[in-house]
């Protein structure tokens, strides 16, 4: 706040005891704001931090695109034969594990939050319980869409070209987005659980590192060892990685997205009731 | 339960533990509806809990209270439709504008989005805060920040009010603005539970007081009858010359009562029961010849109410201004 001689301040600031008054006497009590309204609203709070601080989407953009090159130029001759041909592999693959790195995010965003004084202003309101949390969600998933988008379009750019064309891209990338709205419950929880975001990102990273690196999306599991290759095979993330390559080209098992969909749902249905029962302990 | 509609709040033996501490350990409150009660108490008395459990926030580990005619376990949604609250850390977000938090707040609370915006500009005018409602409230000064955290707990009026020491690291020009607010929100009907660590404060708001320590009340009553238990203040004299302190120091023990000898080597003080009392002690000093360089009549301080109704002084952290003080709970 600018320094202002103190007369000046004091005739802009005061408090107006008229005004107040008639503020106060102004009000009908609306009816209680609906489910949908309450998340909606704390959705467009996360957009509004964006939109403040937009700095915040270097994370989903510049980590992408470091991804994207990386890995295509650096294995994509030795794994694959050449950059083209991997591309074509682990476009897909780095869409899936960009995303789901970015829900971690969604934790270390919540336990952030909670340090601070409006979220007890939030559970004091007369709202759907969890409207704070799948609205903050909400808000998150535009951030999954952006890295996502933003990992498609160098694709195409490099040469990415799949058979089912723009559409397939799409449909991958809305499933892609459902499974990590429902991975990031297990981050929000754990986000309520541990002492400090470093902590969060920490624990969180530990998690998605290995469980992503352990599934399909950076090679083919036929020449791992048969321990390893069971593990790759059961982990629902090479279930995500197959039904997006699989839509992208046009020749997804039905299977698959089955049983993506019930991961995301079984998760949500966990650790959201979990995620809301902390957030409101006191 | 007619006799529960005229009270906005009754509580009793409330308690609550965090682990072997007993934050609270049976508190009583009953306030009557369109009151300002204040409720008095260091940091870690037990205040913020209090607010907190009434509030819906923190499950009381025994005890009951209703607010508003509502039990606070088994209609929680009830009362959370008809109080607000102002927390000691300001509830507000700072990562948004002043203008986005009502907007946001009056969204949450179902006001229709047009109504919202308009709400939002009524009360960044009354509170003085138009000029700075699109900048990010991180940017705010503490009395900016209090005053739109106020405002945010008002966008529906609520009948029951929380505030959880408003002026606490204001400075004065910042707290009267404040009290001003309050002095307006209960001119307009609403009651208000005030928690603060400053008798002045409780004495120049509040109809009633509670003073609260170690968990429990301890005294209650109109600021009067507290008053009037403690003494109404301490005389501080400073002298021009402290080799006059000692002849100073027998007439105010002859006048008033046990003199205090300050650790200036130039002041003492004495307390007293009223301030007629203390001119005449005053005049009378400076007829004997005693060259007199100030004198003040405070009000007793916290610390002096305690002393007062518990022998022992309150444990006021050593920076009581700090209002990211709170000993009374672990970080959530």
């Amino acid at each position: 706040m600018s320094h202002l001689p103190n007369t000046q301040v004091d005739r802009g600031s005061r408090a107006d005891e008229a005004a107040i008054r008639a503020a106060i006497s102004s009000t009908p009590r609306p009816p209680q704001a609906g489910p949908l309204s309450a998340a909606l609203t704390f959705a467009w709070r996360g957009m509004l931090k964006v939109k403040h601080v937009p700095e915040q989407l270097l994370d989903v953009t510049i980590t992408p695109v470091m991804f994207v090159l990386m890995f295509t130029y650096l294995f994509g001759g030795a794994v694959a034969g050449s950059t083209a041909a991997y591309l074509d592999y682990i476009l897909p693959g780095i869409l899936v594990m960009s995303v789901l790195f970015t829900t971690v995010y969604s934790g270390v965003a919540l336990n952030t939050d909670l340090t601070k004084g409006v979220v007890d202003r939030f559970r004091s309101l007369p709202i759907w319980r969890p409207s704070p949390l799948v609205g903050s969600l909400l808000g998150d998933s535009v951030r999954y869409l952006v890295a996502g988008t933003v990992i498609i379009v160098l694709g195409v750019i490099l040469g990415y070209r799949p058979e089912a064309g723009p559409l397939g891209m799409v449909a991958a990338l809305g499933l892609v987005v459902v499974f990590s709205f429902g991975l990031s419950w297990v981050f929000t929880t754990l986000g309520l659980v541990m002492r400090s975001p470093n902590a969060v990102m920490n624990a969180g990273f530990m998690a998605i590192f290995p469980l992503t690196f352990l599934s399909n999306v950076f090679v083919d599991p036929e020449t791992l060892p048969s321990a390893l290759k069971a593990f790759v095979d059961v982990n629902p993330i090479s279930t995500l990685a197959d039904a997006s390559r699989g839509l992208m080209e046009g020749n997804v098992q039905g299977g698959d997205i089955v049983v993506v969909l019930a991961v995301a749902a079984a998760l949500t249905a966990i650790f959201l009731p979990l995620t809301t029962r902390l957030y409101r302990r006191g | 339960m007619s006799d529960h509609t005229s009270l906005a709040i009754e509580a009793s033996e409330l308690v609550k533990s965090f682990g072997d501490t007993r934050a609270v350990d049976g508190v009583d409150l009953s306030v009557r509806r369109g009151a300002v009660y204040g409720v008095l108490g260091p940091n870690g008395a037990g205040k913020t809990t209090t607010i907190r459990m009434l509030a819906t926030l923190t499950r009381p580990d025994g005890g009951s209270a209703r607010v508003l005619g509502h039990d606070i376990l088994a209609e929680g949604d009830a009362v959370r439709r008809l109080v607000s609250l102002t927390g000691q850390l300001a509830s507000v977000d700072e990562d948004l504008t002043g203008r986005e938090n009502l907007v946001l707040l009056g969204r949450l609370l179902g006001v229709p989005r047009l109504a919202a915006k308009q709400r939002a500009s009524e009360l960044l005018e009354a509170f003085g805060l138009d000029e700075a409602a699109g900048r990010l409230v991180k940017h705010y000064s503490g009395g900016m920040r209090r005053r739109l955290d106020i405002a945010a707990s008002i966008v529906v009026t609520p009948e029951l009010m929380f505030l959880d020491e408003p002026t606490t690291g204001l400075d004065p020009r910042s707290r009267n603005q404040v009290w001003d607010i309050i002095r307006a929100l209960q001119a307009g009907g609403t009651t208000i539970l005030l928690c603060t660590q400053y008798l002045e404060e409780a004495d120049q708001l509040a109809d009633g007081i509670a003073v609260i320590d170690k968990g429990a009340v301890i005294a209650e009553g109109t600021p009067a009858q507290l008053k009037a238990s403690v003494g109404s203040g301490n005389l501080h004299v400073r002298l021009v010359d402290p080799e006059q302190r000692p002849e100073a120091a027998q007439a105010l023990d002859l006048a008033l009562g046990s003199v205090t000898l300050e650790a200036d080597p130039a002041a003492l003080s004495v307390s007293c029961s009223d301030a007629d009392q203390a001119a005449t002690a005053v005049a009378e000093l400076s007829r004997s010849g005693v060259q007199i360089a100030g004198f003040a009549l405070g009000q007793p301080s916290l610390d002096e109410v305690f002393l007062a109704l518990t022998g022992h002084p309150a444990q006021v952290p050593s920076d009581p201004t700090d209002p990211t003080l709170d000993a009374e709970e672990p970080a959530a």
